[in-house]
């Protein structure tokens, strides 16, 4: 199973029967072959790992998903799904002697109920494509990952991605009703329904955050939300971090739920001031965006308990939106903040980690300690609210070391997360990047649990292979090379 | 308060030794529901205490014994509470018999699944479990998900033994996201007939309401709203009816099934529908909760496979929740290829199929 299947090499007769099988399935230009056509899918957003596959398959139709499944399960042949490739965490980084089923031409919105409240959409319907068609009945898709305007559903099925609006409205698997997925062997099956459960166990939630490891997703039935009349940001700056994170608190203290809230560094401001020019204010350690959304009354109420709260916590400035451009505005820093760093910096890495909240203070200390110990510089973004820090590393590919050490960093973090008692992974996926911090998470007995599941669903181990749950034999290496610590 | 995790552990070890089958129990208030227990009674209630509680990072740790009233009342101190509102049941107060409405654990509570009147707006007992400490068949200690809001780090096994009825494992501890109590709770009362009743629900689902509960029995509908003070003072405007004062009562006794509705011997059916599915033409008048997507039904009359077939064709499953003839099974049947799955995943956390026997489906 799983590891062995993972660097099986096809020989060259099972490889002319596997592209003779694809080109009776597939039209003649949705099977890639030639190196230079394969090359936009070496990797995903993580881009420092890259492979190339053996080949890359487009189908257009659920029945030629089917048979691309049935051949690769009897063929034994490796299969990666892919949406729009915007992953962070090498979800979708092909298999050598893999195949990479692109579900890219799945672009439909097959029916949009503003009654019930849903929409049913082919896996490769973008994010953002959700929202903008159902915006005339007043309607929206919650999760908003920053990537909306190119990640497709299925992406964020595989993912269980989230958004800046999560703590109020939740993450992918708050908001996916059912999906109809086809299994390895060309199963198709449904999870979930359009009533507001199933009977049995949740295959609905077990498939929502699976990796493309479980099965293909051919359809998802969303749900919507109403959206607000009006939204207003407050943004507060900070003399000091720890007072920032308590500021968090406090709001929540107070029993308020804003529908976003969010918490940058001085080093990750700087560099979202200098590319978009929000307003934002250079002079502190930390600001803090905190969004009410609802009725104009309802959102009044809340902006003047929570100016209350910020001011009682010792914010050194307070901002309220006053209309929605600035409101936008305030927010277009945050939403930039990658591509920011990613200007002041040849590359970055950035990192995924969750921590209970009161540890915040604690890790961004050590955080900053271990930037001097591997000479290294570090923007931190936090979703505040539900304590998915993202420490953006910054460093040279082209300088000797240098993507070693940003890597080892980047793990360290990840340890420190786990070892506060948080996770390695928020919102972004194991993939292939944290496959090793895996074993740093969770134990020998529950790895294995996870393999079960796994074999429950693929026995033979095809569907993304060496990606998010190790083998025991790689936690040995890992433990092994000190990486653990 | 008391950790009996190695207890419990050794009980299931040597459970194993025996191949003896083990009921799971925490405090008995749904011993009626699911497929009738079978197995040696392994009860849990002892392992009991909240064993971590940040109000501020809204998360609460508790061992599965611990008793759901006894979490409640902690959340409360706080100004918060589980949001999808989990029935208790229990035998209601005034009985003398046990099990007594306050005996209902968190265990059970997760291990069921079942949700309250608040589930259709703030979600159910799955949305707000984060984290599980299991017992597996092996008598493994396993840690799933963990007390973080956001968690992506291996498969959601969490949220996979919410509802399984303990058939995966012991539930040991829970990790679940609380949230604040609301400032401020409404409810009106407008009188409708079902079709119009099930059309306004959905229409207010639409729309930016702060609604948190939604009944509808006999031509009454009952709309509770809940959040900031004005926006609850602007959405009665909007909605209209009668304002019902001190109706916490009335939402309690929905949740807990202490109306007259659900009084007497006759077999409950639980519908799950989507929310805009017409009134089924079925014998019995229903109770419509989770605007429209859970309707009650008290009928003795028709056999199981017709609900059910109806059920089905609306986009929808039923469940015999309480009393009548069990012996279909209670859940609805599951297509071949989950079946399988579904057996592939017990064998997974309980490869000789020592926890709760037949109590989900029959076979495992």
């Amino acid at each position: 199973m799983g590891a062995s299947e993972e660097h099986r090499q096809l020989s060259e007769a099972e490889i002319a029967r596997l592209i003779g099988g694809l080109r009776r399935i597939l039209a003649a230009d949705a099977l890639l072959v030639e190196q230079e056509d394969l090359l936009p899918y070496e990797c995903d957003g993580l881009t420092a790992y890259r492979q190339l596959p053996l080949l890359v398959a487009l189908p257009t139709t659920e029945a030629q998903v089917v048979a691309v499944l049935k051949l690769c399960h009897e063929l034994r042949v490796p299969l990666v799904a892919r949406g729009a490739g915007t992953g962070l965490s090498g979800g979708a980084t092909p298999v050598a002697h893999g195949v990479v089923l692109s579900l890219a031409k799945f672009m439909r919105i097959l029916d949009i109920d503003p009654q019930s409240r849903t929409a049913r959409v082919q896996p490769g319907v973008r994010n953002l494509a959700i929202s903008e068609a159902v915006a005339p009945y007043g309607l929206y898709y919650a999760p908003d990952p920053s990537s909306q305007i190119a990640c497709t559903i299925g992406g964020n099925v595989a993912e269980n991605s989230g958004g800046v609006h999560c703590l109020k409205y939740g993450l992918t698997v708050h908001n996916v009703l059912r999906l109809r997925v086809a299994l390895i062997d060309g199963t198709v099956v449904e999870v979930g329904t359009e009533a507001l459960d199933s009977p049995g166990y949740d295959l609905l939630a077990l498939m929502i955050g699976s990796e493309g490891m479980l099965g293909i997703v051919l359809e998802a039935t969303v749900r919507l939300t109403p959206k607000p009349l009006l939204a207003q940001v407050v943004m507060a700056s900070f003399d000091d971090v720890v007072k920032a994170g308590n500021a968090v608190a406090d709001i929540i203290a107070a029993g308020i739920i804003p529908a976003g809230l969010e918490m940058m560094d001085k080093p990750a401001t700087r560099a979202v001031e200098d590319y978009v020019h929000a307003g934002y204010d250079l002079s502190a350690e930390a600001i803090l965006l905190a969004e009410s959304d609802g009725t104009p009354e309802e959102v009044a109420e809340e902006i003047a308990a929570m100016c209350a709260v910020l001011e009682q916590s010792g914010a050194t400035d307070i901002r309220v939106s006053r209309d929605e451009a600035e409101r936008l505005k305030f927010w277009a820093g945050r939403k930039a903040a990658f591509p920011a760093v990613g200007r002041i910096t040849p590359d970055y890495l950035c990192m995924d980690g969750t921590i209970p909240r009161k540890h915040l203070a604690q890790v961004l200390t050590r955080i900053a300690e271990l930037a001097e110990e591997y000479q290294l510089r570090c923007a931190n973004v936090f979703h505040a609210g539900d304590g998915n820090l993202h420490p953006l590393i910054m460093f040279d590919a082209n300088k000797e070391g240098e993507v070693e050490r940003a890597t080892a960093y980047g793990g360290k973090i990840l340890e420190l997360s786990v070892q506060v008692g948080g996770t390695i992974t928020g919102e972004h996926g194991v993939g292939i990047e944290k496959v090793g911090q895996m074993c740093a998470q969770f134990s020998k007995e529950e790895l294995a649990a996870f393999h079960g599941v796994k074999a429950a669903f693929d026995e033979r181990g095809l569907l993304n292979p060496g990606k998010a749950v190790p083998t025991p034999r790689r936690c040995s290496e890992y433990r092994l090379t000190g990486a653990a610590k | 308060m008391n950790d009996l995790s190695e207890q419990l552990r050794e009980r299931v070890l040597a459970a194993a030794v025996d191949k003896q089958p083990l009921r799971i129990r925490g405090g008995g208030t749904k011993d009626f529901y699911g497929n009738p227990p079978e197995g040696e009674l392994l009860e849990t209630a002892g392992h009991a205490g909240i064993v971590a509680y940040e109000p501020t990072e809204l998360v609460v740790t508790v061992r599965a014994g611990t008793r759901l009233a006894e979490l409640e009342a902690a959340l409360a101190e706080q100004g918060q509470m589980l949001a999808f509102e989990p029935p208790h049941f229990g035998g209601g107060e005034r009985k003398s018999q046990p099990p007594h409405f306050g005996d209902a654990t968190v265990g059970g509570c997760v291990a069921a699944g079942l949700s309250g009147p608040r589930r259709a707006t703030a979600g159910a007992a799955r949305d707000y479990v984060l984290g599980v400490k299991l017992l597996s068949g092996s008598g493994e200690i396993l840690n799933f998900g963990g007390q973080v809001m956001k968690n992506v780090a291996g498969y959601d096994v969490s949220r996979l033994v919410t509802g399984a009825m303990g058939t995966l494992g012991l539930l040991l501890e829970v990790s679940l996201k609380v949230l604040p109590k609301p400032h401020a709770e409404a409810t009106l009362r407008l009188e409708l007939p079902q079709d119009k009743a099930i059309e306004a629900m959905n229409r207010w689902g639409g729309q930016p309401l702060p609604l948190s509960a939604t009944c509808w029995n006999d031509g009454l509908l009952s709309v509770r709203l809940s959040g900031a003070r004005a926006a609850v003072a602007a959405a009665r405007e909007r909605i209209g009816g009668e304002a019902v004062a001190g109706a916490e009562g009335f939402w309690r006794a929905l949740r807990e099934q202490q109306m007259d509705f659900f009084s007497g011997e006759t077999a409950l059916w639980r519908l799950s529908l989507p929310s805009k599915a017409a009134p089924l033409d079925l014998p019995g008048s229903p109770l419509i909760e989770w605007g429209g997507a859970q309707r009650w039904l008290k009928s003795d009359a028709p056999a199981a496979a017709m609900l059910r077939e109806a059920a089905a064709r609306a986009g929808g499953h039923a469940t015999l929740f309480r009393g009548g003839d069990k012996s279909m099974g209670v859940f609805q049947p599951l297509p071949e290829p989950l079946l399988q799955i579904h057996r592939k995943l017990k064998r997974t956390f309980d490869p000789q199929g020592l926890f709760n026997p037949g109590r989900l489906y029959s076979g495992f």
